[in-house]
């Protein structure tokens, strides 16, 4: 972006009309309260004029003064500066109001997107990014109407200052049309060459903090890798490449500001220049020449006003566009209205031809699709027990995700009781369907919050489940118990702590389809062999999916699918696939083999 | 840093806010961490002051040119005009240059000053201990690198030449109306004077609120993060409803916070402005008396008022920037209390020894530990590891094994007690020469959103494709690599997520092989791998440890049955070592776990 395109004006004007069609109220109330500043303004130096004429010099002549001369100076004064304080607050409330208005208003309107659009969506987006969205960018939209209601005010001084220049003398004003101008082009030309360098100084600034992000979240491999020096080495590029932008900024400004702030000045001194002459040749009178000179001095600060809208400009444009993409993204998960019976009995869950492939990001910027799982065809009967069996990045995750419907496929269907997942309504199928996932996510509540995500389930039922889950005695020993705050994502728990509260959140909703994909992976072999157990006790209602490697899990299956490179190798129980799969005969029982082998390496040195 | 026998609880208070510090403290104190903020800021200054004097003159000037040219008796003096008005642009071109020289040093420094002061922030957050970092959340941790600092730069670059500026502004009009009038002087200040109390409450209430504000912000990125970050969650579970009901809370919150802000800030301001009029009023009625008793003329009265606007405008403007002042200093508070707070496990630097390469002896003393607040986690643990071993550690959840590896990577230091590596203390050991020889690899290594390839010469930037290759395979994992869209250039998306669970942890751990330690520490570091090719790595690391000491903390017992020596660890303390077979037969708790174990692999 070399310049700022002719259209980001226009567009500009779109953003802030959007903006002050959402807000009318308050931002008519900013405008009025700034014509009345602007007003108020412009109506000093008359009531000062006017008073000086009136009664002050008369009573100087005079030389004396009444009480009554004296308060009818004071409170004339007072009365307009009154009315000016309450035009700037008037203005400066409701801009404000207005501008946050705006603000909470898109952040729920981004933040609606982010809950609705699939995850596919937020797997192609940076989720530092979607943060700015929400956050950086709305605000940088809608600041504009901070100087906005100003700047509009000032079109009213401008018009009651034209007027009274125009009266006074049309050549006097002839120069005042000269220099208006000229102040408004100075300062286009200044947010033309301004703005590209402020985008790219602001473009660094979310750098540096994608940057700082990344590297205090990596700190532990940070630290045990002792790659501190080098870190600091890539933030201290991005740093100052941010430094130097933000000098070229200041060098702009330090060109600008005051070539911008001494063309007023030159202008009232033009002003004087010729009113002088124009006063010896007897067309204007000294006093009228004086009184232009001051109305110059008094209108060319705020019509600075203008610049300071017109640097907002690109900012708003720039935020606009970003808040838009995510407010125009479509492509949320279509839903049906059928609804799942919830009777307590299991279901059954079954993917048929399922093909699904993720979107990749290249580093050139385009996207390619890795595929994941390949003509997936399983079937899970009602209340039965399922172990999903692979190797590592076989596409386990992937199917209980699908399962679920976090993801659709790109081909073929998932059916829950026959029904396909697209045809439910929104919810249903959480109704009944639970997945424990094996990177867990606690939200910053309490352990009951996390439990229940605000569900209506009595504490007894939390327990249970906190029981079933065996984090019933860590849970009892925390400070205060169910009501204990775990920390941001779970913070002030161990990863083990961490899983069998997400354990328990799905116990506690009693599902009759639990999945469990590698859900006890931090827990203890023994803990983790009584939760197996104790779950078998509660599991007669529901049908289980277990995505597993442990022999006892397996075993314990009703039948077992095996997947390797996305595709169903075979499937049966774990005994049959034992006697006629090699690949997983040999991926189960490696530990066994293991142990027998270092067994003979002992005997037989 | 020395530390005697029974030194007490190391103190892990966390991070500091400077919040004790006075507003002159931070500033003097800022001004120490970044010296390119005041190298030649007395030039700066000086320039400065001559383009105030230019502000200040130029109307005065224009005032001059109106009374003697052109309201000159008898007609406007057309050369006494020209003469003026010439001598006013000669002012209004010195002030613009220096106003431009004085932008552009400020900006200059400022940014220099600012820029060192983000780094050192930033080192000095990687300096800090695991412990102390846990304190505090990370985006916290990244805005005293970022907006923190921005709030500064705001500061520094317009408030603080604009205070500087104003402030030579009011002294110069309180000169010149002292010449004009001594009792009108007396006046305006004595209008002014109840402002300035009045500024300094406002200051106190405005930066309150501020506080509050960004204390909303920080909730509000809280809120909005779960809903990016939990977001299979929350569809698994359908609790969008929920999850946007709490989003809104804290955007309503916020909006709240920033309005309440803005309107104290607006108070505070027009305070100013309705105190400026009311002086002009009471300037013209006491002028007016002393006008009409002949102890002033109208035209001094009139000079005189002209001179009352310049004096308020610089007070307002200054009003102003002293609430920003306060933003400013909040944020320089923030980031000199990241700054001074004592990185506990400390680099020894210059004073530490390096370790010489080879295999490593492993002693730990009486060691205890007990995280801030909190019961012992080990207690007396007395330990030798001989060097070349593979050791397991193992034992049930909060047993206190991982503290073994952590206290052993030095990411904490014992409360009490010593861990020696080759008989030197660790905390005597440059973390140059630490890193290099000591690696670990945690259960959930981050990966950094970059290819696979950089991702694994994290730990060896010097390593070859070929090189990466060959541990590949020796580890048996070129195949998993070749399976990946783009084999090493794949993309692994951000902290890894293109990757499952398993795969991250294999390049987590070939990250840390690359990096050739001599004491390779493995923190549940397969804990998501598929049997068959954790068995596989297992078999493979052994080969390739066989010169180097191994120590790796499992649930899975089969690195147990593995290791030379399984150390069982059991309510913070060491209750059994040996071999595997040893142990097993000695039916004591290491058999039971192994029972459960073996069950769970049975059948």
């Amino acid at each position: 972006m070399s310049a700022v395109p002719r259209s980001t004006l226009r567009r500009g004007v779109s953003v802030v009309a959007r903006g002050a069609r959402e807000q009318p109220r308050w931002f008519l109330v900013a405008v009025l309260g700034s014509a009345l500043y602007g007003i108020m303004t412009g109506a000093m130096a008359w009531v000062i004029g006017r008073l000086t004429e009136g009664v002050i010099a008369p009573a100087v002549a005079a030389r004396s003064v009444t009480p009554g001369q004296l308060w009818q100076i004071g409170l004339t004064i007072a009365g307009v500066v009154l009315l000016n304080v309450c035009g700037i607050i008037l203005r400066r409330v409701g801009a404000g109001i207005a501008m946050y208005g705006l603000g909470a208003s898109y952040r729920q309107k981004v933040t609606r997107q982010y809950l609705t659009l699939p995850l596919s969506w937020h797997h192609r987006h940076p989720s530092g990014q979607l943060l700015s969205n929400a956050n950086a960018d709305v605000e940088a939209t809608w600041n504009i109407f901070a100087p906005l209601p100003m700047a509009l005010g000032v079109v009213v001084m401008l018009i009651f200052g034209a007027v009274q220049m125009v009266i006074v003398d049309p050549v006097l004003a002839a120069v005042a049309m000269v220099v208006f101008p000229l102040l408004f082009g100075a300062n286009a030309i200044f947010q033309r060459r301004m703005s590209p360098q402020v985008t790219r100084a602001q473009q660094l600034r979310a750098d540096v903090s994608e940057v700082a992000h990344e590297s205090f979240e990596a700190a532990l491999v940070v630290k045990s890798l002792g790659r501190e020096d080098e870190e600091a080495a890539r933030f201290a590029e991005v740093t100052h490449r941010l430094r130097d932008a933000n000098i070229a900024v200041g060098r702009t400004r330090g060109t600008f500001d005051p070539a911008i702030e001494s063309i007023p000045t030159i202008g009232t001194l033009v002003v004087i220049g010729v009113g002088a002459w124009q006063a010896t040749r007897g067309e204007v009178s000294a006093a009228e020449v004086v009184q232009i000179a001051y109305l110059f001095s008094v209108l060319s600060f705020p019509v600075r006003a203008f610049g300071w809208v017109l640097g907002e400009v690109p900012r708003a444009v720039v935020g606009w566009e970003r808040v838009a993409a995510v407010l125009e993204a479509r492509g949320g998960m279509v839903f049906g209205d059928n609804a799942l019976r919830r009777d307590g009995r299991p279901i059954s869950i079954a993917a048929r031809a399922v093909e699904f492939a993720y979107d990749v990001d290249q580093p050139d910027g385009s996207t390619e699709k890795s595929p994941v799982l390949h003509d997936v065809t399983v079937d899970v009967t009602a209340g039965s027990t399922t172990a999903i069996v692979g190797p590592t990045g076989s596409g386990k995750s992937t199917l209980a995700g699908l399962m679920v419907r976090l993801v659709d496929p790109d081909s073929g269907a998932v059916l829950v009781d026959g029904l396909d997942l697209r045809a439910l309504r929104h919810g249903a199928l959480a109704e009944v369907a639970a997945l424990v996932p094996q990177q867990t996510f606690l939200f910053e509540d309490t352990v009951r919050g996390n439990v229940t995500l605000g569900g209506h389930y009595a504490d007894d039922e939390v327990w249970r489940a906190l029981h079933i889950a065996h984090a019933e005695s860590f849970v009892s020993a925390l400070p205060a118990g169910l009501d204990t705050r775990v920390g941001e994502r779970g913070a002030n728990l161990s990863g083990g702590q961490r899983q069998r509260i997400a354990l328990a959140r799905a116990i506690v909703r009693a599902p009759q389809l639990l999945l469990l994909d590698d859900a006890t992976s931090a827990v203890d072999p023994s803990v983790e062999q009584a939760i197996l157990d104790d779950l078998r006790t509660v599991a007669d209602g529901m049908t289980v999916v277990v995505v597993a490697s442990r022999l006892a899990t397996i075993a314990l299956a009703d039948e077992v699918v095996f997947l390797a490179d996305g595709t169903v190798i075979d499937h049966g129980t774990h005994a049959e696939l034992l006697d006629r799969c090699p690949p997983y005969a040999s991926l189960v029982t490696a530990y066994a083999r293991d142990a027998a082998a270092r067994e003979e390496e002992v005997l037989l040195p | 840093m020395s530390r005697h026998g029974a030194a007490p609880l190391v103190d892990h208070s966390g991070i500091g806010s400077g919040g004790d510090l006075s507003t002159w403290a931070t500033l003097r104190r800022g001004a120490v961490l970044s010296p390119e903020l005041t190298r030649g800021l007395g030039i700066t200054l000086v320039l400065a002051l001559l383009s105030t004097l230019g502000r200040v003159m130029v109307p005065l000037v224009i005032q001059r040119t109106t009374d003697e040219g052109l309201l000159a008796a008898g007609g406007p003096d057309l050369g006494r005009v020209w003469f003026w008005v010439g001598l006013a642009m000669a002012g209004v071109v010195v002030t613009a240059f220096s106003a431009y020289a004085v932008n552009v040093r400020l900006f200059t420094s400022s940014e220099n000053g600012l820029a060192a002061l983000r780094l050192r922030a930033f080192r000095h957050i990687h300096d800090l201990s695991m412990l102390t970092q846990n304190t505090e959340r990370r985006g916290s941790l990244v805005s005293r690198v970022t907006s923190d600092v921005d709030t500064i730069s705001a500061f520094v670059q317009f408030g603080g030449l604009m205070l500087v500026i104003s402030i030579g502004q009011i002294a110069l009009a309180t000169g010149l109306m002292l010449w004009f009038s001594p009792i009108l002087a007396g006046v305006v200040w004595g209008c002014f004077i109840p402002l300035f109390f009045l500024i300094r409450h406002f200051q106190g209430v405005v930066g309150r609120a501020y506080t509050v504000v960004r204390e909303r912000v920080g909730a509000l990125l809280g809120a909005i993060s779960e809903a990016v970050v939990g977001a299979s969650t929350i569809r698994a579970y359908a609790i969008e409803e929920r999850t946007a009901r709490r989003i809104d809370t804290a955007i309503e919150a916020h909006r709240k916070a920033a309005v309440g802000a803005q309107v104290r800030a607006v108070v505070a301001f027009t305070a100013g402005q309705f105190v400026s009029g009311l002086t002009t009023a009471v300037v013209l009625v006491v002028g007016t008396v002393l006008a009409a008793r002949g102890q002033l003329t109208l035209g001094e009265l009139l000079a005189f008022l002209f001179l009352v606007n310049l004096f308020t405008m610089p007070v307002q403007q200054a009003t102003e920037i002293l609430n920003e002042l306060q933003n400013a200093v909040a944020g320089w508070r923030r980031v000199i209390g990241i700054i001074d707070t004592p990185a506990d496990v400390a680099d020894p630097a210059e004073n530490g020894v390096d370790l010489p390469r080879g295999p490593i002896t492993v002693d730990f003393h009486e060691v205890s530990f007990a995280y801030p607040g909190g019961p012992p986690v080990l207690q007396d643990v007395t330990l030798h590891i001989e060097p070349k071993a593979r050791v397991a550690v193992v034992g049930e959840t909060g047993s206190g094994k991982s503290t073994l590896a952590k206290l052993l990577a030095r990411l904490m230091d014992p409360s009490e007690g010593t861990v020696t590596l080759d008989g030197i203390d660790l905390r005597e050991i440059r973390f140059a020469s630490l890193r290099q020889r000591v690696v670990l690899v945690p259960q959930e290594g981050f990966l950094f959103d970059a290819s696979l390839l950089d991702n694994l010469r994290y730990g060896q930037p010097s390593a070859t494709e070929t090189e990466i290759w060959g541990i590949l395979t020796e580890l048996g994992l070129d195949s998993w690599v070749r399976g990946l869209p783009l084999g090493l250039q794949t993309e692994v998306g951000q902290r890894g997520e293109s990757l499952s669970a398993g795969e991250r942890q294999l390049v987590a751990l070939v990250r840390a092989y690359l990096a050739q330690p001599d004491l390779l520490l493995l923190d549940e570091a397969t804990s998501a791998v598929d049997p068959e090719t954790e068995v596989r790595l297992q078999r493979a690391i052994d080969g390739a440890t066989r010169g180097r000491t191994s120590v790796a903390i499992a649930h899975r017992l089969s690195t147990a049955e593995a290791a030379d020596e399984v150390i069982v660890v059991d309510a913070g303390r060491i209750v059994e070592r040996g071999p595997h077979t040893q142990l097993l037969a000695a039916g004591g708790v290491y058999a039971s776990l192994h029972a459960s174990w073996a069950a769970q692999q049975g059948s």
